[in-house]
């Protein structure tokens, strides 16, 4: 396990940069992670981040599918928003553990 | 001593040549997983896979209950192929694997083909394939980007760190 300094807070992460503590995440964290992967936060990518950290506390799984059905932005929208591996990267924005979904 | 060094992943050419719930479901979930992970991803439809992106057939696709040894009766008795020869035991079952994957919030075949291509996954029809089933461009939904040729889709499969894969 790592230890990382994001906007003042120190941050323990796991060898890929996930947090283990979903606790230690403030928006201003968030923003400096994503400076990291040179994105630039809006306030829609708050609020899918939001609803990432609300599924998870609830204990329900992740899925692109759920995030599609949020009403907070449409499948292409969440790829636009999160280059890549959206899913990895917004999870990881969002402080939290790395998601093991198939869908 | 031998080194290993990892190179990856970085295009997926997916075939889906059967036209089975699993069969195509199974090329649906590879194909999706890659575009979430940032992997290039082209999906090439041939044969009885066709029917995974035909309109009229997509949201209605079967799994066998004759000739399926894998299959079994709730419980995990093995269930009878005799029985599964009776009208609508095919649908019944059909309709009873849908239900359990929706539980898992696996998408239906339309919308996982929308996500897939959302997510910047490209989906092709085997002109071949095409031909044969004497379908046309209209009878295949719409996320469809191309009817292409078998050496069509391989020169799409070039690249260092590109797999293709047959499901």
């Amino acid at each position: 396990m790592a230890q990382k300094e994001y906007a003042g807070v120190m941050v323990e992460v796991n060898n890929e940069g996930y947090f283990e503590n979903s606790n230690q995440w403030n928006k201003e964290v968030a923003a400096a992670i994503a400076k990291e992967n040179n994105l630039e936060l809006t306030d829609k990518h708050y609020q899918v981040m939001d609803f990432l950290r609300e599924r998870v506390a609830k204990g329900e799984a992740l899925t692109i599918r759920s995030i599609g059905k949020s009403g907070i932005v449409d499948i292409k929208g969440f790829y636009e928003l999160f280059p890549g591996a959206p899913l990895k990267l917004a999870t990881k924005l969002a402080g939290l553990k790395k998601p093991l979904s198939c869908v | 001593m031998t080194t290993t060094e990892e190179y990856p992943l970085k295009k997926v050419c997916i075939i889906c040549a059967k036209g089975s719930l699993e069969d195509v479901y199974a090329a649906l979930v590879m194909a999706n997983g890659a575009v979430m992970e940032g992997i290039e991803t082209k999906v090439f439809f041939t044969f009885f896979g066709l029917d995974g992106i035909t309109k009229k057939q997509m949201s209605n696709l079967h799994t066998a209950s004759v000739g399926n040894p894998a299959m079994r009766m709730p419980g995990g008795l093995p269930f009878p192929t005799l029985l599964g020869a009776i009208p609508g035991v095919e649908a019944g079952v059909s309709k009873m694997m849908r239900q359990e994957m929706e539980k898992l919030d696996i998408p239906t075949v339309p919308e996982f083909i929308e996500m897939i291509t959302a997510g910047g996954g490209e989906i092709f029809a085997c002109k071949l394939a095409v031909d044969m089933f004497k379908l046309r461009r209209e009878d295949l939904c719409d996320d469809v980007k191309d009817i292409i040729t078998v050496g069509q889709f391989y020169e799409l499969c070039g690249g260092q760190g590109t797999q293709i894969i047959f499901t």
